[in-house]
């Protein structure tokens, strides 16, 4: 077994490490601030095909493999928080099912723009009333001559303000799973519009917003993959939203942790660094080894994903254990800065505010447990089918 | 137009640097080695003018194994090409040795521009450049903030103390880069699965003719830390009086002004 | 101890008089040199009139090369005329400046004469019989000691950190006028024009001195103070944390923990008071000069000179000071030269 990564992987990592130390962290805490992002920093990720990663560069993205992916995303994360869920939504929530489940003609229209950072994706699934369960989304798509017309509210939507290309989910068939399609919206459609923008704990500098359907009219071929299949679309694209999330929420974890020993070393209390008393080495020590653990976790559900195979538990372990794990090692950097943790002018206090998201979305821990569950104990109910053209 | 950019693989000049304990070099272990800062310029000005001309840029380096990662690195900017001459006789060469290296190396390929640092971060020492310019037999313009080029000749802009010269001179030559010269660019990722399927050349001093390597003419007998800092001093009185002071201060003990 | 050799010095020259770091060089040879001779080897156009001047100074032997084809320089018709006669001397020991000129054709000469040679020397001396030099290394996170092997030497020498040579107007030069036998079309560059800049500011973490300002500048406006200290020094201009927070300057000014870690030759903390997240970013300058008017202010703990006064009253005077020494225009060292040699010759 070769835990090292190849020659490849290591250069993906120092240039992103490289631009996103340069570029974003020194503007990660006034884009909290301001609850924005410069937009230029899109084009910079599009012009290293950042924004499209695993997308095969015939379609003008990064051809490169899951493993890469988490790389990236972690190095992002790491600088800054919301950046990275931007850019996950843009590559797992959108790249993906596109490339997966999409025509030729469809593929070949929003790829490269996606891929090259031209245009930003969202992903519009969740409703007022229908979150962890996501299958009993009440939205509607009525076939009318070779027109959808959708109506329906859509929520919680990363990216909603500024995206481009929408992946919408609505019921154009009966009760349950099966009754669901997957459609591709563009900004301009008429009868989709952005209501509602949220004001959220953390990740301030990405945009959550409602989207509104009302008599919004698409032509045929927007439909995404088959009539019937949106939510083996849905369920396929967070097998690997998942992963994404994880390096999420270990760049967190990480920055959490630097920063936190970077104080440590240098604050000094009853004549020593505070680094030097056990309290603080433990909490370091335990920072250190569960961010291993979950990079380990991500990694191989990234690997596993490589290879073909099914990954949905292993996406899901690596989710909720680093997850839990980003929380909890903010949690304790901030009481390792002590009182200094609390003030907004040093970073642990951010860190703790945007980790807590990755408990929460693209499903929460309590339903990655679920899954987990399900797939331990034999008896999957929502199976995802292989990934195609991950 | 065929541009090579020497390059050299050097650690971050953001790492702790520890000193071995025998004061021979530094503890590499650990170290994380990137491409010499000024060299990615040279590299960016290279790919700049092969988009505006055409033609190809290829990149040469002379150093240990892990060297092969900067030059991954420049390809995946967008070179073309890379030579890395690696031989265990170059840990005992000085920089003329090196510039005789390359040299060798580069004359091998269609040259019309030699594109280098103006020194690199980790010995400071400048002379790779223009010692190489010298073993070519080209012209050269050193620490050149901006480069234009026109039929069979450059025009180079260099600070020189307190002004800007302009220099023109004739093609194919050696110039070494300064910071502001342009901006590097990050690779992206289809640079870098590219560079991956890039061969590079390898050569030893021996595919070089040079298999007696050139004796060195200085030798390095020990690294040590800077000086631990004094305990200082006050300057007290009127304030007309310990600016006088301080400056003569400043000029005689210290030496900084 | 002496290196048992005659020491050269390649002569810097602007406006028909020598530049500082010549001097320096000069009384660097003397040292070297001991029972020895120091040689002064200059090229340019009417040089032949600086050979007095020179002697004073300490060159014992002026080699003298004439020609209009050497000014303004350039590397090919320098290397060529300074190289042929080094190498027909094949002295032990070169010194040589390094400034733009030093830089460019020190590196060519120790190529073409297949010397050894060691560049940002801020020592050269005699040990146990060999010429070593320490120099600044690893982005001056170390410091090297470099012996020379046998042969040629070529010593390029920083600026401002020997003494200029005093001046002794008993000694008067033997000159050796040296033919000039340059092909104008082996000239392969041509300086189009040479114009003066207006001082820009370099990167902090690239700065050889840096003004920084903290809090005790009480507003943005009083920024401009350390501009004019910094323009007349060119120096780079950084702050603590608190000018930044409160929009005074901005983000990339910072210097600290949250900033950017600089290590200059000299750095100047203005009204900072040298808070830990501070000095994390700067405790490696080689020399720290604090000005704050609260004598209990930590910054006195590392600072190298430590001023206990108004920064508003000392910094102005402070300009003019150092005004004063490096002569009136941004262009300072020409003008300089001039008014260091009028200094030096009046003792």
């Amino acid at each position: 077994m070769d835990f090292t990564l190849n020659e490849e992987h290591r250069l993906v990592q120092s240039t992103v490490r490289e631009w996103a130390t340069t570029r974003l962290l020194p503007r990660a805490a006034e884009m909290d601030r301001t609850g924005t992002y410069p937009r230029e920093l899109i084009r910079e990720l599009g012009d290293m095909r950042l924004t499209g990663v695993f997308v095969p560069e015939e379609y003008g993205g990064g051809g490169m493999d899951t493993v890469s992916y988490c790389i990236v995303l972690e190095e992002i994360a790491r600088a800054e928080a919301a950046l990275a869920a931007v850019l996950s939504v843009n590559n797992s929530l959108d790249c993906f099912p596109i490339h997966a489940f999409g025509t030729e003609a469809q593929k070949r229209t929003y790829l490269p723009e996606l891929a090259r950072g031209r245009k930003l994706g969202c992903y519009c699934l969740t409703e007022p009333t229908a979150g962890s369960d996501a299958a009993s989304l009440r939205a509607t798509a009525r076939r009318d001559g070779d027109h959808w017309v959708l109506n329906g509210t859509k929520i919680f939507v990363t990216n909603g303000v500024e995206a481009d290309v929408l992946i919408v989910y609505a019921r154009s068939g009966g009760e349950g799973p099966r009754g669901i399609s997957a459609f591709i919206a563009e900004r301009g459609d008429p009868g989709l519009s952005v209501g509602k923008i949220e004001h959220k704990l953390g990740i301030h500098a990405s945009s959550t917003c409602e989207i509104v359907l009302q008599d919004c009219r698409l032509p045929a071929d927007r439909l995404l993959g088959e009539e019937g299949k949106g939510f083996t679309v849905a369920m396929a694209t967070l097998d690997g939203g998942r992963i994404g999330i994880a390096a999420q929420a270990l760049g967190i974890a990480r920055a959490s942790m630097e920063d936190a020993i970077a104080y440590a070393k240098d604050r000094r209390q009853f004549g020593r660094a505070i680094a030097e008393f056990q309290a603080t080495q433990w909490k370091i020590a335990d920072m250190a080894t569960r961010i291993q653990a979950g990079r380990l976790l991500m990694y191989r559900a990234a690997w596993i994903r490589d290879q073909g195979r099914r990954h949905t538990q292993e996406a899901s372990m690596a989710k909720l254990f680093a997850s839990e794990t980003a929380m909890w090692a903010a949690t304790q950097a901030v009481q390792i800065f002590g009182g200094y943790g609390y003030i907004q002018d040093y970073p642990v206090e951010r860190h703790f505010r945007d980790a807590k998201i990755t408990e929460l979305y693209e499903g929460t821990s309590e339903i990655q447990r679920l899954v987990i569950a399900r797939n331990v104990l034999g008896a999957p109910e929502h199976a995802a089918e292989p990934a195609r053209g991950a | 137009m065929n541009i090579v950019v020497c390059v050299k693989h050097v650690p971050d000049t953001e790492a702790q640097v520890r000193i071995r304990a025998d004061g021979t070099g530094i503890e590499e272990g650990g170290l994380n080695f990137v491409l010499n800062y000024y060299d990615e310029h040279g590299v960016e000005e290279a790919l700049r003018i092969k988009e505006r001309l055409g033609g190809t840029v290829t990149l040469v380096t002379a150093g240990p194994a892990r060297a092969v990662e900067g030059l991954r690195a420049g390809l995946a900017m967008g070179a073309d090409a890379a030579i890395h001459i690696q031989d265990p006789a170059l840990a005992t060469l000085d920089h003329i040795g090196i510039a005789r290296v390359l040299a060798a190396a580069i004359k091998a390929v269609p040259h019309d521009l030699v594109l280098c640092g103006k020194l690199s971060t980790d010995d400071n020492a400048g002379v790779v450049g223009p010692a190489l310019a010298e073993f070519l037999g080209l012209p050269q313009a050193t620490a050149v903030t901006k480069l234009d080029l026109g039929e069979g000749k450059a025009t180079a802009h260099r600070e020189v103390e307190g002004a800007v010269e302009v220099l023109e001179l004739r093609l194919p030559a050696v110039v070494t880069v300064e910071r502001g010269i342009n901006e590097a660019r990050y690779p992206s990722l289809p640079g870098i699965m590219r560079a991956k399927r890039t061969a590079i050349t390898a050569r030893t001093l021996a595919d070089l003719g040079m298999s007696t390597p050139p004796p060195a003419h200085v030798e390095l007998l020990g690294l040590t830390p800077p000086p631990k800092r004094q305990a200082g001093r006050r300057i007290e009185g009127e304030a007309p009086a310990v600016v006088q002071e301080l400056v003569r201060a400043l000029r005689e003990e210290a030496k900084v002004l | 101890m002496s290196a048992a050799t005659d020491v050269w010095v390649v002569v810097e020259h602007a406006g028909g008089r020598a530049r500082k770091i010549t001097y320096e060089l000069l009384g660097l040879a003397k040292t070297l040199a001991g029972s020895m001779k120091v040689h002064a080897v200059v090229a340019g156009r009417g040089v032949a009139a600086m050979a007095d001047d020179l002697a004073i100074h300490g060159a014992q032997v002026v080699h003298a090369a004439d020609s209009p084809l050497l000014e303004p320089y350039t590397t090919d018709a320098h290397a060529e005329v300074v190289g042929s006669v080094l190498k027909a001397a094949a002295p032990g020991l070169v010194l040589m400046g390094s400034t733009a000129v030093g830089r460019d054709l020190a590196p060519r000469l120790a190529a073409r004469l297949d010397a050894g040679i060691v560049t940002d020397c801020a020592s050269v001396a005699v040990e146990d019989g060999r010429v070593v030099a320490t120099r600044p290394a690893m982005t001056r996170k170390a410091i090297a000691r470099v012996a020379f092997g046998d042969g040629t030497r070529i010593a390029v020498v920083l600026p401002n950190v020997y003494p200029p040579a005093p001046a002794d107007s008993g000694r008067s030069p033997e000159v050796v006028t040296v033919p000039v036998g340059l092909d104008a079309n082996a000239i392969r560059t041509r300086v189009v024009e040479v114009s003066a800049i207006k001082r820009e500011t370099v990167p902090l973490t690239e700065a050889d001195i840096i003004v920084s300002g903290g809090r005790g500048l009480r507003g943005p406006e009083n920024f401009a103070l350390l501009d004019r200290l910094a323009a007349v020094l060119g120096a780079a201009v950084g702050s603590s944390r608190p000018p930044v927070d409160s929009g005074w300057v901005p983000h990339d000014y910072e210097i600290g923990q949250t900033g950017k870690t600089v290590n200059p030759q000299l750095y100047i903390a203005c009204g900072i008071s040298g808070a830990p997240q501070h000095l994390a970013g700067m405790s490696g300058s080689r020399c720290i000069v604090a000005i704050n008017k609260d004598s209990q202010a930590p910054i006195f703990g590392i600072a190298t000179y430590g001023v206990v006064g108004d920064l508003f009253e000392i910094l102005p005077l402070l300009t003019d000071e150092v005004r004063k020494l490096k002569g009136s225009s941004p262009g300072g060292d020409r003008q300089a030269a001039t008014s260091d040699a009028g200094r030096t010759a009046g003792g």
